[in-house]
């Protein structure tokens, strides 16, 4: 089955020449594997045995209560081998690249976390690898910058631009555009040129799957809400995917509000972006007038990024997806919140999920059910905290 | 026909000379200098670049001038406005990264460049099955829209690439970001002769070409020979912008002198 390069006008393929035959052998690779049932099989016993899923959907006792309003359940992704969902979509993509006999894989990292993901993965398959990370984020998310070399990654600086997520998803374009021969690009979210944002997002899926069928074994029905934070969108597109169809189900998108909407010190690309071409396709993308690509702020490096994934775009203009975003101090607070009421310290991306349903507690009722995506654990992120939050 | 393909079909020269510099580099006071220097050091065509903030086909040296472009404020209606200054003197293309041409809309876009005596335009970001709407915009105004090959490319992309092609093809001589590089792939001429083999187009050859005997080499099997990051290093590591332009002349001369029949 053909899997697709467009979501409404959004995506396509704004790559150089050189790598579009890459991308066409990529798209017949998937189309032929998705439904082989020796490389499922191997992906499910790789998700079970080495990843930890299913991971659990927690209810959470004391943040219901104390907020009392809605049952609040979370999606642990944080409870994944390597902390973060990114991981489901590494060991998809790695299987991919071992089937189509690639011999070195390069990721971009903001928070680390897909670097880690993939330095994982590639370990485990026995494939080189190489990070692209912005110098921004290796200095603000140091323990991944160890780990990722820890599992035999090299990891590669990037001084250009913002010395963000967005710099150095470049540096890995061009990597791969002089390496395309031997090197498989895993791109870490649901964008880039197609046909990234639809394997993503199938890759992310489970998390949606499971969900679903977790929730009506606990409560007996269907969520009237799902929250997730949105960078580039996979852990949302993850979560929302099996839900799409079901209108009555309500589903939130959580961008980075920065400093503030106004202050120009954000990542809203849906909420303040316009349309425009970053990093091989067409999406909402933070920009000046004269489609200069603005840079992005925010506390959370997995959220400093212009741009978002095509799918996204196209259903924030069908109104299927409500788009909002969180700022930076909001963020900390339910970072904190959480790891008081629950026990669990939750990655500041997911953070801003949290603090979204903090903000907007008072439109719940009791009769809501609700489930935000906790994308990840915020071990790699306690210094920067500590240091916000005056701990240290 | 096409004044581009013109030029290349009555050329006197092995090769056309085609200099590339980013527009509004080093400042746009002195990329007038540069360009000049391109004419008289026998240039047959000028290819300017529309700095932006993201350029993913370009290596470290063109990246830094067009950083150094948009920090002097450059924008695409200069790069236009300068275009204007020299389409009288010699055919010029502009190298545009699509979001720019996006913002700008395209149709006003393919307007402004014919309006500024543009004649081709290159988006190394765009490849031929996204470019429909482009080539439309582009053919409503006489303006060519010149189109990337690679060496990854397929026998049927290159198909489709011609069908769609004028002006001239732009291959791009190995898999890779702009910069200057010590040798020439070996496969190069195996690579044009496969896109020869395809079309009457002419073929320009770039990425990568820094001495005249590059230069002589790709003149060999290609109608047009683009020097890119080389000039631009000339330029940033003369300082100023006299004696920039005064070497960006005595090197093109040199390149110039082999490509003469
Ligand atoms: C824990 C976590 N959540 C969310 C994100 C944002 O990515 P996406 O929007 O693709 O889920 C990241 C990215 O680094 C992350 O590490």
């Amino acid at each position: 089955m053909s899997i697709p390069a467009r979501f409404g006008p959004y995506g396509g393929r704004y790559v150089p020449e050189t790598v579009i035959p890459a991308l066409d052998e990529l798209t017949a690779a998937y189309e032929s594997l998705r439904d082989d049932s020796a490389f499922r099989s191997r992906l499910d016993d790789l998700l079970k045995n080495f990843v930890g899923r299913p991971t659990p959907l927690y209810f959470t006792e004391r943040l219901s209560a104390s907020l009392g309003g809605p049952r609040i359940y979370l999606k642990r992704e944080d409870l994944c081998h390597t902390g973060a969902h990114k991981i489901n979509n590494t060991i998809g993509q790695l299987l991919l690249a071992k089937q189509m006999g690639k011999t070195r894989v390069i990721a971009e990292t903001g928070a680390g976390q897909h670097g880690v993901a993939t330095a994982a993965a590639a370990a485990l398959f026995g494939i080189p690898c190489a990070i692209y990370m912005g110098e921004k984020d290796i200095g603000r998310q140091e323990l991944n910058v160890v780990r990722m070399k820890l599992l035999g990654a090299e990891v590669i600086p990037v001084s250009s631009g913002s010395r963000t997520l967005k710099d150095a998803m470049n540096d890995a374009i061009r990597d791969w555009v002089t390496n395309v021969e031997n090197t498989y690009y895993v791109i870490g979210s649901v964008a880039g040129p197609a046909p990234y944002p639809a394997i993503v997002r199938e890759l992310q899926s489970v998390i949606g799957r499971e969900a679903h069928a977790q929730i009506q074994e606990a409560e007996g029905r269907l969520p009237t809400e799902l929250i997730a934070c949105v960078g580039g969108g996979s852990n949302a597109m993850g979560l929302f995917a099996p839900f799409l169809d079901n209108e009555d189900i309500r589903l939130t998108g959580v961008e980075a509000g920065g400093e503030g909407l106004d202050t120009g010190k954000h990542g809203a690309s849906i909420e303040r972006g316009q349309r425009g071409v970053l990093h091989g396709s067409l999406s909402y993308v933070l920009q000046d007038a004269y489609g200069q690509i603005l840079e992005a702020h925010s506390i959370s490096a997995g959220l400093d990024y212009p741009g978002v994934g095509p799918e996204h775009s196209f259903l924030h203009d069908q109104g299927r997806v409500r788009y909002d975003s969180v700022t930076d101090a909001e963020a900390l607070s339910a970072f904190t919140m959480l790891s008081e009421t629950e026990g669990i310290i939750p990655a500041l991306e997911s953070a801003h999920a949290i603090a979204y349903l903090v903000k907007h507690i008072d439109r719940f009722t009791g009769e809501d059910l609700i489930i935000v995506n906790l994308s990840g654990r915020g071990d790699k992120d306690v210094y920067q905290a500590a240091r916000a939050l005056e701990l240290l | 026909m096409s004044v581009l393909q013109e030029l290349f079909d009555n050329r006197q020269k092995k090769a056309l000379l085609m200099p590339y510099i980013t527009g509004g580099y080093p400042s746009l006071h002195g990329c007038g200098h540069v360009l000049d220097a391109f004419i008289e050091g026998g240039a047959d065509m000028i290819e300017l670049g529309v700095p932006f903030s993201d350029p993913l086909a370009d290596g470290p040296v063109v990246q830094a001038s067009a950083q150094q472009a948009l920090d002097e404020g450059v924008t695409p209606d200069d790069v236009l406005e300068l275009a204007s200054r020299y389409s009288s003197r010699l055919p010029v293309v502009l190298l545009v990264y699509y979001n720019c041409i996006f913002a700008y809309g395209q149709d006003r876009f393919a307007a402004a460049a014919a309006g500024a005596g543009v004649n081709g335009l290159i988006v190394p970001d765009l490849p031929v099955d996204e470019a429909s709407e482009f080539i439309e915009a582009c053919r409503a105004c006489g303006v060519d829209a010149i189109l990337l090959v690679a060496p990854t490319s397929t026998g049927e992309r290159i198909e489709m690439i011609a069908a769609q092609a004028s002006g001239f093809i732009y291959c791009v001589s190995v898999a890779g970001v702009t910069g200057a590089r010590t040798s020439l792939s070996d496969r190069l001429p195996e690579f044009l002769e496969r896109v020869r083999a395809g079309t009457d187009v002419p073929l320009a050859v770039g990425f990568g070409v820094s001495t005249p005997e590059q230069a002589a080499a790709v003149a060999r099997y290609a109608d047009g020979v683009i020097i890119g990051s080389k000039l631009i290093s000339i330029v940033r590591d003369a300082g100023e912008i006299d004696i920039a332009a005064r070497a960006v002349k005595t090197f093109l001369s040199q390149v110039n002198e082999v490509l003469i029949k």
